[in-house]
């Protein structure tokens, strides 16, 4: 087998091709009519609002917005905003979404989906979409649990949690979404936290304005069949020590006055030490650089992430590199077909080259 | 007449016979080609098929191959073969046994021989008829030696011999020379039969373009072979078919996978919409894909899925977003699709899904055909799910059925399930040419302006508000400015499209969407009953349709009254089919697979018909079909058991006879030039 050079397109951002907004918008215009169906507490209500809130700095034109979701309580999603939106069937949602935005270069392609319907029963096609880099955006609510189905633990549940399904506790090894994502050759990687909207925000603007599959896992709690599930994120007692957050281009240091860092340890390992400890104090921390090319550095951040119960995690935007997204090439194959083939003849195309005439 | 009737200029003979050659008109012929599945069967046939075609007669063919890329060189399963009917007259079928097998080695004379008829023609590579070959397959002894062949009139050559002989000037190894040895055989028949030649050396040319030794020894085998049949008076006869007389017309040899995927791009153009394909490889579909994906230039984009599930889903993503979408498999990919094309029902969305089928169930025979996946295409989907279903009955049949499969889910926003399979896929005819300006124009009919007013007065979108007429929602697509609107698989209320589980609407939209797809505009089935006097008559499906018309000749032929009609549309069924079904006293539906359209037409008319089933891989054959035919026509009639002969008559008819019989038909290019201008 032969390969050719696929004369790669340039790497503008990743709402290029859409129509902008020609007026200003607001949130309101983004609330559809639907009832919004949640249980109370949950979540997804503050992604939601963030998301609403978002949509209109984007300046893209309302109807040029596609919503894609899966099956769950998250991917209810696309029923509460009034763009255009599809909830399909489990665990599809990056397939149809590969399709549509293959189709449509002028939409902004959104994924919504869950744990369950993500990493269990469409594993498949995140880590294939992740791999092509199809220019769409996949916000990845992880709670930990299967919410819809009332209870049973999901591939990223800790081991040992007991639930419907698991009364003498599970035995499953769980999936760290963001080393999965990476594992996959994802070019945009990041992390947020449904509380906080600031932080929310910021990803999914970064995410919107990468050319290519933004993978962003979201830590979204449920309120009824897992709850505080991320609770040291944000209970003020112990939330400075469980953030680590990343800032491209500044060193990786938190906790309560700044007195955890980040630090090369081994062979392509990190790990968390005391700043104090450390013989060139700051200067031995890490200093954070999303555009690294080499996924290994995104990995070893994403592996301080706990396995079992989540004391301390990595957030922000792990991983963040240019390379073509499929869609493009997909669509400059045609152009480059159509300039050089001519746009196709039907009746040439049918009658092929070796004919025989009766008269 | 064909206006090209090349000879064979290009061959410089020198001519050495003393005995002058006879040539014998024949009528028709069938030929196979047999050895191992790396010895280029395929690949000979296909070229044997191409000078045929170009040369004018009517022709149908039937590849046979193994699963298996490379089985153990000469073993039985590693067998493959290409048989090529044609003739000089308008034919349906591939042919039930060869008049002559070109036999590569031991285990493909082996293999093939219980399906040649004595007094047939096997011409046998000895190459490879060493004692451990023929051990390896079980002969004890040579069966070109033992008299055991005595009644077939047997050609044994060293064709590998003098294959080698013929290519020494170009310094190859002896295997890369032994290569040619299916060029040197096709050059041998191409000299029996008359066959023009000059669009192989083309094709030798193109093919090898890149590699000048092995073009030039192919091109140098292949002309050997020729010779050696002008020269070597190993043959005092050479063989004359004449070009069939067909339907004024240009007509082009074609395949039903090229088919498939040429309607499929004439569909999407006739309605203006790129096209979408979402596939995941698999025989005997990918073919599908490779040519679909060599049609960029028609704004055809196609996505090699990493599943099954994946194809589809990025079809009906393209859909969504206003493309046609289409997915090609086979019967276990259907399987695996069965999901997302429930959500196709529910969304209302265009989606062409085409099931090339197989031998089942599960991985079952990948290589052989079979029409199993009827009921699961009709049923196997969760909850009340009816859609459309199609079936080719012919090679050529394909691209009208992809233009009508276009046709009906872009009007009525529908998933359409195209049936075709193996026999269809790979088998080829001559097919008249469309002129695609003459096919139907689809109107997407796009909403891009609000369709209704709110309780408030305010101008509004109704995703779900339907055509009085064809019951096909009203489809705006992302980007149409006030349309945005939210679909999925949760029940929809009426006309608004919003999540509702209220019980009577329920019930409506699943009568609704039933009657939507009961509504389908389908033309009136066709009866062929000559004299209007027939009391049987046989009705078939799909790739059937070429053994069950060459059958109902036949019984003709002997003086039987039966009456034949093909269904194309299996979902709905044409409305006039239970009107039919029930002027004939029997109906005998032949299937290859165990009575699914017979339990369709039972539950849906009420009709007794008879089963005829067979499930063996292989297409039906004329003779068998035949016999059964005739038996009911005459039980019909009331003739006792051992009274009948009809059926026995119709199927021992003699070769020439038979297909002969089989002529009496309608002419080629009729059919498909109708049916594709609906």
């Amino acid at each position: 087998m032969s390969t050719v050079d696929l004369g790669l397109p340039s790497l503008p951002g990743g709402l290029r091709g859409v129509p902008a907004a020609t007026e200003p918008q607001n949130r309101k215009e983004y609330v559809s009519d639907q009832e919004v169906r949640w249980c109370p507490g949950c979540g997804d209500y503050a992604v939601l609002a963030a998301f609403q809130g978002f949509l209109p700095e984007l300046g893209i034109k309302r109807e040029n917005v596609a919503m894609v979701s899966g099956i769950g309580c998250s991917s209810r999603f696309p029923y509460y905003l009034s763009t255009y939106g599809m909830h399909s069937i489990h665990g599809r949602a990056p397939a149809i979404a590969t399709g549509l935005a293959v189709a449509r270069p002028d939409l902004s392609v959104w994924v919504v989906t869950g744990d369950g319907d993500a990493l269990s029963i469409g594993g498949n096609h995140l880590i294939h979409t992740l791999r092509r880099n199809v220019n769409l955006k996949i916000l990845l609510f992880n709670n930990r649990i299967y919410g819809l189905t009332k209870g049973q633990y999901s591939p990223t549940s800790e081991p040992g949690k007991v639930t419907k399904s698991t009364p003498m506790g599970s035995v499953d090894n769980p999936f760290n979404p963001v080393s999965l994502a990476l594992g996959a050759e994802a070019t945009f990687v990041a992390r947020t936290v449904d509380s906080d909207r600031k932080h929310l925000t910021s990803v999914l603007r970064a995410a919107a304005e990468h050319r290519g599959t933004a993978f962003v896992e979201i830590y979204q709690n449920c309120p009824i069949f897992n709850d505080n599930a991320f609770e040291a994120f944000k209970d003020p007692e112990t939330r400075d020590d469980a953030i680590i957050p990343l800032v491209h281009g500044e060193p990786i240091r938190f906790g309560k006055d700044g007195h955890l860092g980040v630090v090369r340890d081994g062979f392509a390992s990190l790990a968390v030490r005391e700043v104090a400890e450390l013989p060139g104090g700051e200067a031995d921390l890490v200093v954070h650089d999303a555009h690294t090319e080499d996924p290994a550095y995104a990995f070893a951040l994403s592996r301080l992430t706990d396995a079992g119960v989540l004391h301390q995690a990595p957030i922000g935007v792990f991983r963040s590199v240019d390379r073509p997204a499929y869609d493009d090439l997909v669509r400059q194959q045609i152009t480059t077909a159509q300039e050089t083939q001519g746009t196709g003849d039907l009746q040439a195309l049918v009658t092929g080259a070796d004919t025989w005439t009766i008269n | 007449m064909p206006t090209r009737r090349p000879d064979d200029p290009s061959f410089d003979l020198e001519m050495k016979r003393t005995v002058t050659i006879e040539v014998k008109q024949l009528d028709r012929v069938v030929i196979r080609f047999a050895g191992d599945s790396g010895d280029g069967m395929q690949l000979t046939g296909d070229r044997f098929t191409a000078e045929t075609a170009s040369f004018g007669n009517d022709l149908s063919t039937l590849p046979n191959f193994p699963a298996e890329i490379r089985a153990p060189a000469g073993t039985l399963p590693g067998v493959s073969s290409f048989q090529l009917h044609f003739a000089d007259h308008d034919i349906l079928t591939p042919g039930d046994a060869p008049d002559v097998l070109i036999a590569m080695n031991p285990a493909a004379l082996k293999a093939n021989l219980k399906d040649v008829p004595r007094g047939a023609t096997l011409i046998v590579d000895t190459a490879d008829f060493t004692a451990r070959n023929l051990k390896r397959i079980g002969y004890d002894e040579n069966p070109l030696e033992t008299g055991e062949l005595d009644a077939y009139h047997v050609v044994p050559l060293n064709l590998t011999g003098m294959t080698v002989e013929s290519v020494k000037e170009f310094g190859l190894t002896r295997k890369d020379a032994s290569r040619a040895k299916n060029m040197y055989a096709l050059g041998l028949v191409s000299w029996l039969f008359q066959r023009p030649v000059e669009s192989t050396i083309t094709f030798l040319q193109t093919k090898f373009a890149g590699k000048p030794d092995i073009r030039d020894a192919n091109i140098a085998a292949f002309r050997a072979g020729y010779n050696f049949g002008e020269t070597a008076e190993e043959f005092s006869v050479r063989y004359e078919v004449k070009p069939a007389s067909m339907a004024t017309g240009t007509y082009r040899n074609i395949s039903g996978n090229l088919a498939l995927a040429y309607g499929l791009v004439a569909g999407a153009q006739r309605a203006g919409l790129p096209l979408v394909l979402g596939a995941y490889p698999i025989t005997p579909a990918s073919d599908v894909l490779h040519e679909l994906s060599k049609l960029k230039r028609f704004n055809v984009t196609t996505v090699q899925a990493e599943d099954e599930i994946a194809g589809i889903g990025a079809a009906l993503g393209a859909s969504f977003g206003g493309a046609l979408g289409v997915t090609t498999s086979s019967g276990p990919g259907i399987s695996l699709k069965s999901e997302t094309i429930g959500l196709g029902v529910m969304l209302e969305l265009p989606l062409v899904v085409c099931d090339i089928q197989r031998a089942g169930p599960s991985t079952g025979m990948p290589t052989k055909t079979e029409q199993a996946d009827l009921l699961q295409v009709m049923f196997g989907r969760n909850g009340e799910a009816p859609l459309p279903v199609l079936a080719a009955q012919s090679p050529a049949d394909c691209f009208a059925i992809a233009v009508e499969a276009a046709r009906i889910a872009i009007t009525y926003r529908t998933p359409v399930i195209v049936l075709s399979d193996g026999y269809l896929a790979n088998g080829s005819e001559p097919w008249k040419i469309p002129v695609v300006a003459d096919l139907p124009t689809i109107d997407p009919n796009f909403t891009v302006e609000p369709n209704a007013t709110d309780d408030k007065g305010q101008p509004t979108y109704l995703p779900y508000l339907r055509d009085p007429e064809t019951l096909a929602r009203a489809w705006a697509v992302p980007g149409t400015a006030g349309l945005d609107h939210r679909i999925g698989g949760l029940e929809k209320e009426d006309k608004t499209g919003n999540i509702s589980y209220d019980p009577a609407n329920h019930d409506l939209m699943i009568r609704t969407r039933q009657a939507k797809v009961d509504g389908v505009d389908v033309p009136p089935i066709e009866v062929d009953d000559p004299d209007g006097t027939a009391k049987v008559l046989v009705l078939g499906w799909g790739s059937t349709y070429g053994p069950i018309g060459a059958g109902v000749r036949r019984v003709r032929a002997v003086g039987g009254k039966i009456a034949q009609a093909h269904l194309r549309h299996l979902n709905p069924f044409p409305s006039n089919l239970g009107d039919v079904l029930r002027s004939y006293e029997k109906v005998l539906v032949p299937e290859m697979n165990l009575g699914q359209l017979a339990m369709l037409l039972r539950a849906k008319y009420l009709v007794d018909v008879v089963s005829y089933a067979q499930v063996r891989g292989m297409p039906l054959g004329a003779a068998e079909l035949a016999e059964v035919i005739g038996n009911l026509v005459e039980e019909t009639e009331g003739i006792d058991d051992d009274a009948r002969h009809l059926g026995s008559a119709a199927a021992g008819l003699k070769h020439g006879e038979a297909l002969h019989a089989e002529a009496n038909g309608r002419p080629k290019g009729q059919l498909h030039e109708s049916e594709g201008a609906r």
